[in-house]
């Protein structure tokens, strides 16, 4: 299953571009200006969503290097650990929504210190694996045609993703508690 | 997201003001806005090769028969939008690149899909439609087939099989991202 897989994701953007430039081709289109028309869009979305990214990402670094999370850490450490969940998966599961590059570190940190193969490396695995940074997210797609009232999104991807944490942790339970 | 933002910020003054972790904090907000440039930057190259090959599709009209062939489905989830949107597609392209794992094509797709729905837009261009929060729900779920950076990290810190977390992951990846859907469609009525 994941050797069909990982053939189809290397294979399928290769086979993308060739479709479209042989469409291309029989209609008699201009590809090489076509091309080059479209891509000098390519910098000024960059230019567009960087002010988005900036407000997003520095309130989201000094919310996390002011300690906010660690006073969020010690009220639920307890009731976790009467549920049996590993207490450093919790620090993953707060940072989950907030920063692509610290759920990776705080991950590796877990597997580092509890074992490839421990439960709670497990469960991280699980929780980093099935989401995806919902602030970082926001901040691209709609910097990228400048909205700026975002409504109900936040909110959908803050619930969503603690349904998938329950999940997460039910699953894994099922899967890999002994 | 005034508020969402303000009480980021305001929070990490009070909790640094108590943790005495203030220059952290000043640390944090300058290597941050440093690291929003170099990811907005990193996304130049593979954003203008992408734009350029839906540009080349769209012109041709590849695009605009795919969308057609998926509309269908896709009116299930976007109600609100034309029946012949260039938007169908990207949001497919998006979707599916997402699904595989490719990361840094799925982000052009989703932009161009976003803009094809600003297009639509009729009211306010600054505030978002129903459809952005829904393909947008989509996007944050993080749907994907197999968690490729995931299974990096645990075959290099030695798992004895790594390869068993990939079912549990798909589970739980298509149930929050089926949820997403559902609780955007339910907030929608709210907001």
């Amino acid at each position: 299953m994941k050797e069909i897989l990982n053939t189809i994701s290397v294979w399928i953007l290769p086979a993308i571009i060739t479709i479209i430039l042989l469409y291309g081709m029989y209609k008699k289109a201009p590809l090489y200006e076509d091309f080059c028309d479209g891509a000098k869009e390519g910098f000024w979305v960059a230019v567009k969503i960087l002010p988005y990214l900036v407000a997003i990402m520095v309130a989201i670094a000094m919310f996390r290097a002011s300690g906010a999370l660690d006073f969020l850490y010690n009220i639920l450490k307890t009731p976790l650990e009467t549920l049996k969940i590993p207490a450093d998966t919790l620090s993953l599961m707060i940072t989950r929504s907030l920063s692509g590059s610290a759920t990776l570190g705080l991950f590796s940190e877990i597997v580092n210190t509890h074992g490839a193969d421990s439960y709670a490396a497990k469960l991280s695995a699980v929780i980093t694996g099935s989401s995806e940074t919902t602030f970082y997210v926001i901040a691209v797609y709609f910097g990228a045609v400048g909205i700026k009232k975002f409504r109900h999104a936040i909110l959908t991807g803050i619930l969503a993703d603690i349904v998938g944490i329950f999940c997460a942790i039910v699953v894994s339970r099922l899967f890999f508690y002994s | 997201m005034n508020y969402i933002w303000l009480f980021l910020i305001i929070t990490s003054f009070i909790f640094a003001a108590i943790n005495g972790k203030m220059t952290d904090v000043v640390d944090a907000m300058l290597k941050s806005s440093q690291s929003a440039v170099t990811i907005a930057f990193s996304l130049i190259g593979i954003m203008a090769f992408w734009l350029g090959m839906v540009k080349i599709a769209k012109n041709s009209g590849l695009i605009n028969i795919f969308s057609r062939l998926i509309s269908p489905i896709m009116k299930l989830i976007f109600k609100d939008v034309k029946k012949d949107s260039e938007a169908f597609s990207n949001i497919a392209l998006n979707f599916s690149a997402n699904a595989l794992g490719l990361t840094n094509a799925a982000t052009p797709f989703g932009i161009k899909a976003m803009e094809d729905l600003q297009k639509e837009n009729k009211k306010d261009k600054k505030v978002a439609t129903n459809s952005m929060c829904t393909l947008l729900a989509m996007n944050t779920a993080g749907f994907q087939l197999v968690p490729a950076s995931v299974l990096a990290i645990l075959v290099a810190a030695g798992a004895k099989n790594p390869t068993e977390i990939i079912l549990p992951v798909l589970i739980v990846t298509s149930i929050s991202f089926i949820s997403a859907i559902i609780i955007s469609k339910i907030l929608e009525r709210v907001f």
